[in-house]
């Protein structure tokens, strides 16, 4: 047993939720009870789609623990089947299912529908989602290619001449990390360099697209955590090769654009393609200056991870002092990227140790998943999202690649965001006893989402309010009213985000009135008045 | 595993002659019980919340609070691994391990609640002994209760009912801790914001009700006592377990509808003054001004919603008290009312206010009850987070429920902020239809 509070990945079946709602034509029956449902949520509340995830739950009870489970699995995949009459039916277990075996695989298999099924093996209690999307997208790659795999002693047949090189795109995934707009952004390098994109998968693939990964030349993967295995499956079985670069920052890109040429056996003009970058000469400029050696913590994905680290400290300029994850699978090359800056990986995926870390470092900025940005925000240290897991406001609605050098121009904004510009941090030196220019004063265009100290908290409660003169029948006007203390009370018991307004729309209403005292009454009463 | 999720009502009563109600079995699309935690957390203020479970447990706790809204929150998960699933004497020594690391961790934690979860009921690692355990070690320090949020027996909101259930059995036994405290007349039983709580009390002060508790407490040492008069009252229709525990202990239910709105507001408290022999005029005295403001509040949301059709699927359990509210006070058509159980004891004076020909339907299949709310389209539908935006991509309105679990909607001066609640998504879609 171990002591959580949050977690980085989610049970292995959300992964393979995630391949199944990135495809087309897919759809999953999970042998899963009533709470799990609550999946659904991460797709269509977090990543805000527009459709719910091709999932049909069997929402077993207590009560059908006796011995009916079974025929409720073998129910609900009947129902599902006929309803979306998906091209490909993948069926498993969540963990309480795993628990009671049913064998799901088997179950479907009797019913004899007439689709592929896929059933999933998804051990709940020793993976995690990145492997349960790894190991999706391997099954199925292997069930929808095993009939074109080459026999034995047989070499891949040269492209014919005049054709041009074709790659398949493999890796992104619903609810991933920037994946859709990294995609546009590599489909729009592969095209200016001559490559032909034979299939992109899991995203937007129909099952028959996974049958035709052999007839690519080569693959393309982004995301290891979740290709690597489909990739080496491919590669052992119809001799395609596949990029080991990650194109994040400007460096890498132009390395991929290399090892993709040479894969594809073409040339291409590489200083031209870098012609749009503007990450490159921004980090050069003048401002920049004071981004020099800032000390960054990077925690995520091993793949995100690994390649931030390399943009933060040779084209940022940034002291790389702590670098983890919590991608074990992946352990092994994060290591290896930390000792080139003669730091230890924290590999754990345990986030009161990440914490810990990050206390004892005490970085300048933080760069990492959701969980780091909430340790920055109680540390009150600069923080920008660089991986999974995330939030809401990490499925922005503009583009915003993190690949490619478009990604490379987006990962300058939004690491240097959070901090002081050279101008901006130097002014405030000089001003520092200035009461605007105080110590604790944030950047000045850290509007979004900035956090709201107890300070400015009560500054909203008890901003003076300026009170209009309004003439009373009898006696003098009353322009100010006087809060009894026992509305007072009341008053700091609304949430601080609407006290401001509550108070100031009291005292509108009462100086209205000619009320010269608000009591708990007044306070109500203008609550009715103005509604909220 | 004692107790499933009721399918069927277990006690029919009144009209369940004229009120036919479809019975719905297939997928669900409601959180599980452990979702609780999530406001009982806020709510006592000491206590903290173990889900005994899987990493699925953990990730629903966390995906259903916003993905961490909170820094250091009072929940977490001993996640269960393969170890323990070798072998069970194992998985008593872990827990017992964690318990210890997380209470070292907060010394300030006064309850501790042990979640069970359906992996640790599957498994049968009894956490009621297991608290019993506990509780011998760390007692006066930390009270520790366990109770069930799992998914196949739980829905929703009944986690809360189970967790006040467990708190409720500990009645007796702070009664022999502190046999110098006064036995309290009324209980007011389930959760509220602190800010309606106070309301309600200066309502019951005023209504000359003294002696009055409200239950769960802020703190968990402030459990009150129960005499032989005791009587409560449900803010809440999915507190079964609760009552029951209070009948049991020789509370007596006051019923009456829930307060939502101001009519139920009213009715609510209305019910306990004639339980407490207190004069109407007085009543009258007390409510009538406080029923004038909230329905002046009222009119400019009922110009938004009145003539506006709804339709609830099964979620928070607070769909016919809902219904009843928006269709009397607000003028809204109602098409279908799906509730995930009825209570039909808890709920016959709310059914004796709805009209009789709305469709009520217990239970889900979410598919064919999506097939039945694109043949009603109606005006706005009432859902949980898995439903909310698809349906708004197919040009319907949504009101997702989750918000009614949270915020602060009972009572006189917050029913214009119920009302607003459902306005908002319509008022939302004309601004940008304009
Ligand atoms: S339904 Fe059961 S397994 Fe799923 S999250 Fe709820 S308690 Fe855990
Ligand atoms: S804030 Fe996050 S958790 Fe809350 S509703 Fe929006 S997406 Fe869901």
């Amino acid at each position: 047993m171990k002591l959580t509070l949050w977690t980085y990945e989610g049970p292995p079946h959300i992964g393979a939720m995630r391949i199944a709602t990135a495809m087309e034509g897919v759809h999953y029956v999970l042998h899963a009870p009533q709470g799990d449902t609550y999946a659904d949520l991460l797709f269509t509340m977090i990543e805000r789609m527009n459709k719910r995830p091709p999932v049909t739950y069997t929402t077993f009870q207590a009560r059908d623990l006796g011995g009916d489970t079974a025929e409720l699995f073998k129910d609900a995949a009947r129902s599902a089947y006929a309803r979306f009459k998906p091209d490909l039916l993948m069926v498993g277990a969540s963990c309480t299912a795993e628990l009671i075996q049913d064998d799901p695989g088997g179950l479907a298999a009797a019913l004899q529908l007439s689709v592929p099924v896929l059933p999933l093996e998804l051990p709940a209690y020793q993976k995690k989602e990145n492997w349960g999307a790894a190991e999706t997208f391997y099954q199925m790659v292997r069930l929808l290619g095993k009939d074109y795999v080459l026999p034995p002693g047989e070499k891949r047949k040269p492209r014919a001449p005049g054709l041009p090189p074709s790659c398949n795109i493999l890796g992104p995934t619903a609810l991933g990390f920037r994946h859709r707009d990294d995609l546009v952004e590599i489909r729009k390098l592969l095209r200016q360099i001559g490559v032909r994109v034979n299939v992109v998968a899991p995203l937007g693939a129909k099952p028959e697209d996974i049958s035709r990964l052999h007839e690519a030349d080569f693959n393309v993967v982004l995301y290891p955590e979740v290709a690597n295995s489909a990739a080496q499956w491919l590669s052992k079985n119809f001799g395609q090769p596949s990029t080991k670069t990650i194109p994040i920052g400007f460096n890498a890109t132009r390395a991929f654009i290399e090892e993709v040429c040479t894969l594809a056996q073409i040339h291409c003009d590489i200083e031209e393609l870098t012609k749009r970058s503007r990450a490159r000469w921004y980090a050069l400029s003048v401002d920049s200056t004071y981004l020099t050696n800032k000390r960054v913590f990077i925690f995520g994905d091993a793949t995100h991870a690994i390649a931030a680290a390399k943009v933060a400290s040779q084209e940022m300029g940034f002291q790389v002092v702590g670098l983890g994850t919590y991608s074990r699978e992946l352990a092994r090359e994060v290591r290896e990227a930390a000792s080139q800056y003669g730091i230890e990986a924290l590999i754990t995926d345990d986030y009161l140790e990440v914490e810990q870390r990050i206390t004892e470092l005490q970085p300048e900025l933080i760069l990492g998943s959701q969980m780091e940005r909430h340790i920055a925000k109680r540390l009150k240290i600069p923080c920008a999202v660089i991986s999974a897991p995330i939030h809401v406001q990490d499925f922005p609605a503009r583009y915003s690649p993190q690949m490619g050098f478009e990604g490379a121009n987006v990962l300058f904004d939004t690491w240097v965001h959070p901090l002081m510009m050279g101008l901006e941090e130097h002014l405030i030196g000089m001003f520092r006893e200035d009461f605007e220019f105080h110590d604790g004063a944030a950047p000045s265009h850290l509007g979004h989402g900035h956090q709201r100290t107890p300070a400015n908290e009560a500054n909203v409660a008890s901003e003076p309010t300026p009170v209009p003169e309004v003439a009373v029948a009898n006696g003098a006007p009353v322009t100010e009213s006087v809060w009894e203390p026992e509305a007072q009370r009341e008053l700091n018991k609304i949430p601080f985000f609407v006290r401001g307004k509550a108070k100031r729309n009291t005292e509108r209403f009462a100086i209205e009135r000619g009320l010269p005292t608000i009591s708990l009454e007044t306070l109500y009463d203008a609550k009715a008045h103005f509604g909220r | 595993m004692n107790r499933v999720i009721p399918l069927q009502p277990t006690t029919d009563t009144c009209d369940s002659a004229d009120r036919a109600i479809l019975k719905e079995r297939g997928q669900r699309e409601v959180f599980c019980g452990l979702t609780g935690i999530i406001w009982l957390h806020r709510k006592i203020q000491d206590a903290f919340f173990l889900v005994v479970g899987s990493r699925t447990c953990a990730h629903l706790v966390q995906s259903a609070a916003g993905v961490m809204i909170f820094a250091e929150p009072r929940f977490a998960t001993a996640i269960i691994d393969d170890h323990d699933l070798a072998g069970l004497a194992d998985a008593n020594e872990e827990l017992d391990r964690v318990v210890n690391q997380l209470l070292t961790r907060r010394p300030d934690i006064k309850m501790l609640f042990l979640v069970g979860s359906c992996p640790s009921e599957v498994i049968k690692l009894d956490l009621s002994r297991a608290a019993e355990r506990l509780s011998k070690t760390y007692t006066p320090r930390v009270r520790i209760l366990n109770y069930s949020g799992s998914g196949i027996e739980t829905t929703f909101t009944q986690g809360e009912d189970a967790c006040l259930a467990a708190l409720a059995k500990e009645i007796p036994q702070h009664a022999k801790l502190h046999p110098t405290e006064r036995e309290v007349d009324l209980l007011i039983v389930g959760c509220l914001a602190d800010i309606v709580e106070d309301q309600f009390s200066r309502i019951f002060n005023d209504l000359g009700i003294e002696s009055y508790a409200f239950f769960p407490p802020r703190r968990s040492g402030d459990i009150p006592r129960l005499g032989p008069n005791t009587r409560y009252l449900l803010v809440q229709p999915f507190l079964t377990d609760t009552a029951r525990v209070l009948d049991d202990l020789g509370a007596k239910r006051i019923p009456a509808p829930f307060p939502l709105g101001v009519e139920g507001t009213e009715a609510w408290f209305a019910a306990a003054a004639k339980a407490f022999g207190i004069d109407p005029n007085r009543v009258e005295s007390v409510i009538a001004p406080k029923r004038q403001r909230a329905n002046l509040a009222l009119e400019r949301q009922r110009q938004v919603l009145n003539g506006r059709s709804i339709f609830f699927f099964p979620d928070s359990q607070l769909e016919i008290p809902l219904a009843r509210f928006l269709h009397r006070e607000l003028g809204m058509q109602l098409t279908e009312i799906g509730m995930p159980y009825i209570h039909r004891q808890h709920l016959a004076e709310e059914l004796a206010l709805l009209p009789t020909e709305v469709s009520l339907s217990e239970g889900q299949d979410v598919e064919k009850q999506l097939d039945r709310c694109r043949t009603y389209r109606p005006d706005m539908v009432v859902c949980g987070l898995g439903l909310a935006n698809p349906l708004e991509a197919e040009g319907l309105t949504t009101k997702w429920s989750i918000e009614l679990v949270f915020t602060p909607i009972q009572g006189f001066d917050q029913a214009a902020d119920l009302a607003e609640l459902f306005a908002r998504p319509l008022v939302r879609r004309t601004k940008l239809a304009a």
